[in-house]
């Protein structure tokens, strides 16, 4: 397997735009119901705080601080764009349906469909020491969101 | 301030090592000779670990195929066997480092040596209290106002077991600080070592900066002050010729994983009045001389120190890794893996958006060199660079609050080892200088 196929290019633009990065620039919505999650790799100190808005029983916002490497930070801006719109219910899925990807080894391929960008991440199924990185925000997202569901 | 702690005498009249000398070494290593993502492997994380030469390898097999058994008991013939390899093994260690034999203990590693080293000064403290052994250890035993010094380059295994020793006493934990360029001020040491400090700790080269630390300056400060000198050797006894006697310090340790030798195995040096004195730290089979039910008498050292069962075969291992690297000559090692280091940071200091961590080009350093990319996160780098073979090592390589200090959370490190030419580093320069364009940086 190639480097260019875990960095795909979607990933290394991600990680450059940082899609949803900002806690303090974004104020959580009124009357939204919110979660906050911080969560640090402590081997490579990868680290990221996302809060997470549910209004209406849909996800109406999602904003993040972190500082880590290019796999890290695409995966939260990636989550960001996927996140927002969706109902609690499809979040659990999504999530559910990444974690299986990124620890299948390579063996489960990602569903675009289902995915939408964050199905760039496959690649990253296949490095053992890479699959925390990008699972870290969506880590931080689940808690997230459990706290405002 | 240029200070070396090896012995500034090298022989003119021993030959320099060279390529083709490194490529006769690596032939020893099998594991050296494989490809990695379709390019021969390039490894450059020896300070992590290293690699085993064939001679250690079979010396651990023949072990297990002709000679392994139970050391110190039984009376057939392969305890005896066992015995006298285990114990000649000590011996060549021993010699390595102008240690006594019996001031030589066996150890899991050098993070177990210094837990061993902190937590029998924590048990010199119960046992004074209670005036049981000897009436000395009341001199070793730490309380609340006395200090422990330590560096602020130290690596977690030399920095934990003192933080907690401080806190099972009450003593204060105080560092060394560094400065920009990761050296160590004297004179602030003079200022910080002083008639309250007990023990001193610090690392004779440091695994992120290179930096070779001036041990006989430092321990003339504690000297004054007679506090215990305990030597991070990790860095230093695989790479450089060291004489424990020479240095005059009380403790020293490092691992056998870390030049040429299994896991599992590291060592402890002491000072043999210390060492006959101090309580055990782990107690238990092999370490006694009666026990009853109520209590027990404990051995001299080493076997004092050395509870259960020990890593006989590992031991083995170590003594043919110490002889591999006495046969090639660790001042010659030393002297070939300082000018790899030079060269590394002479290449990367060359790129643009390239940071070396320690002393700068031209200045002493052994054969590492820890680096930022401006832009590129160090995890980033690392996986570039092993998508061409290039084998490093990246994160806070243990030492966070030396990472703090520089302004960083992760960092790149390459380090050399005796198996590595000069093309191994070119290789390894061509790579990082291809890194901020990948990543658009």
């Amino acid at each position: 397997m190639s480097l260019d196929q875990l960095y795909q290019q979607i990933i290394l633009d991600h990680s450059k735009a940082r899609h949803g990065s900002g806690l303090a620039e974004t104020p959580a919505p009124n009357g939204a119901s919110t979660g906050q999650s911080h969560q640090l790799n402590p081997v490579c100190g990868d680290e990221v705080t996302l809060r997470l808005a549910v209004a209406d029983g849909k996800v109406a916002q999602v904003s993040w601080d972190g500082a880590g490497c290019s796999i890290s930070m695409a995966s939260a801006s990636v989550f960001s764009d996927l996140a927002e719109g969706m109902t609690v219910a499809e979040l659990h899925e999504v999530i559910d349906n990444f974690r299986e990807v990124l620890r299948s080894r390579g063996k489960i391929p990602a569903d675009p469909e289902l995915l939408g960008d964050a199905a760039a991440f496959e690649g990253v199924a296949r490095y053992a020491a890479r699959v925390k990185c990008a699972m870290i925000s969506w880590v931080a997202a689940e808690d997230a969101l459990n706290q405002a569901s | 301030m240029a200070v070396v702690s090896t012995p500034a005498t090298l022989e003119r009249s021993v030959p320099v090592m060279d390529n083709a000398e490194v490529l006769r070494i690596r032939n020893d290593f099998p594991v050296l000779n494989q490809m990695v993502n379709g390019k021969p492997l390039v490894y450059l994380d020896s300070g992590a670990t290293s690699q085993n030469p064939l001679s250690v390898i079979e010396a651990e097999q023949e072990f297990y195929e002709q000679r392994n058994a139970a050391v110190h008991r039984g009376a057939h013939h392969l305890a005896v066997e066992a015995t006298e390899a285990f114990e000649d093994a000590r011996q060549t260690v021993a010699d390595l480092i102008g240690a006594d034999y019996s001031e030589t203990v066996w150890t899991s590693n050098a993070t177990e040596g210094l837990n061993l080293i902190a937590y029998a000064l924590s048990n010199a403290a119960l046992w004074a209290a209670q005036g049981r052994g000897d009436s000395a250890l009341k001199g070793l035993a730490l309380k609340p106002g006395d200090e422990i010094v330590v560096t602020e380059m130290e690596h977690h295994a030399n920095l934990i077991p003192w933080q907690e020793l401080a806190f099972r006493t009450g003593a204060t934990l105080r560092y060394l600080p560094i400065d920009d360029a990761g050296r160590l001020s004297l004179e602030q040491a003079a200022g910080i070592i002083g008639s309250r400090t007990r023990v001193l700790a610090f690392t004779h080269a440091s695994n992120v900066l290179g930096t070779i630390n001036p041990v006989r300056e430092l321990v003339a400060l504690a000297r004054a002050s007679s506090a215990l000198v305990v030597l991070d050797a990790c860095q230093s006894a695989p790479h450089m010729p060291l004489d424990v006697k020479e240095l005059d310090v009380d403790f020293a340790v490092f691992s056998g994983h870390k030049m040429l030798a299994p896991t599992g195995i590291g060592v402890l040096y002491g000072r043999q009045e210390l060492l006959d004195i101090l309580p055990p730290f782990l107690t238990g089979g092999s370490m006694i001389t009666t026990v009853t039910m109520e209590r027990a008498e404990y051995l001299p050292a080493p076997q004092r120190f050395e509870a259960g069962t020990q890593r006989i075969s590992q031991a083995v291992a170590l003594a043919a890794a110490a002889n591999y690297l006495t046969e090639t000559g660790l001042d010659r090692i030393h002297r070939w893996e300082m000018d790899l280091g030079q060269r590394m940071v002479a290449g990367l200091e060359a790129l643009s958006g390239i940071r070396v961590l320690g002393p700068a080009a031209g200045e002493e350093r052994i054969g590492l060199a820890a680096f930022d990319v401006e832009g590129v996160h160090a995890h980033d780098v690392g996986q570039f660079l092993d998508s061409m073979g290039i084998a490093v090592r990246v994160g806070h390589h243990c030492a966070q609050p030396l990472h703090r200090r520089l302004g960083l959370t992760a960092t790149t490190r390459a380090s050399a080892y005796l198996y590595n030419t000069t093309d191994d580093v070119d290789q390894f320069l061509d790579a990082v200088a291809g890194v901020r364009a990948y990543f658009r940086a």
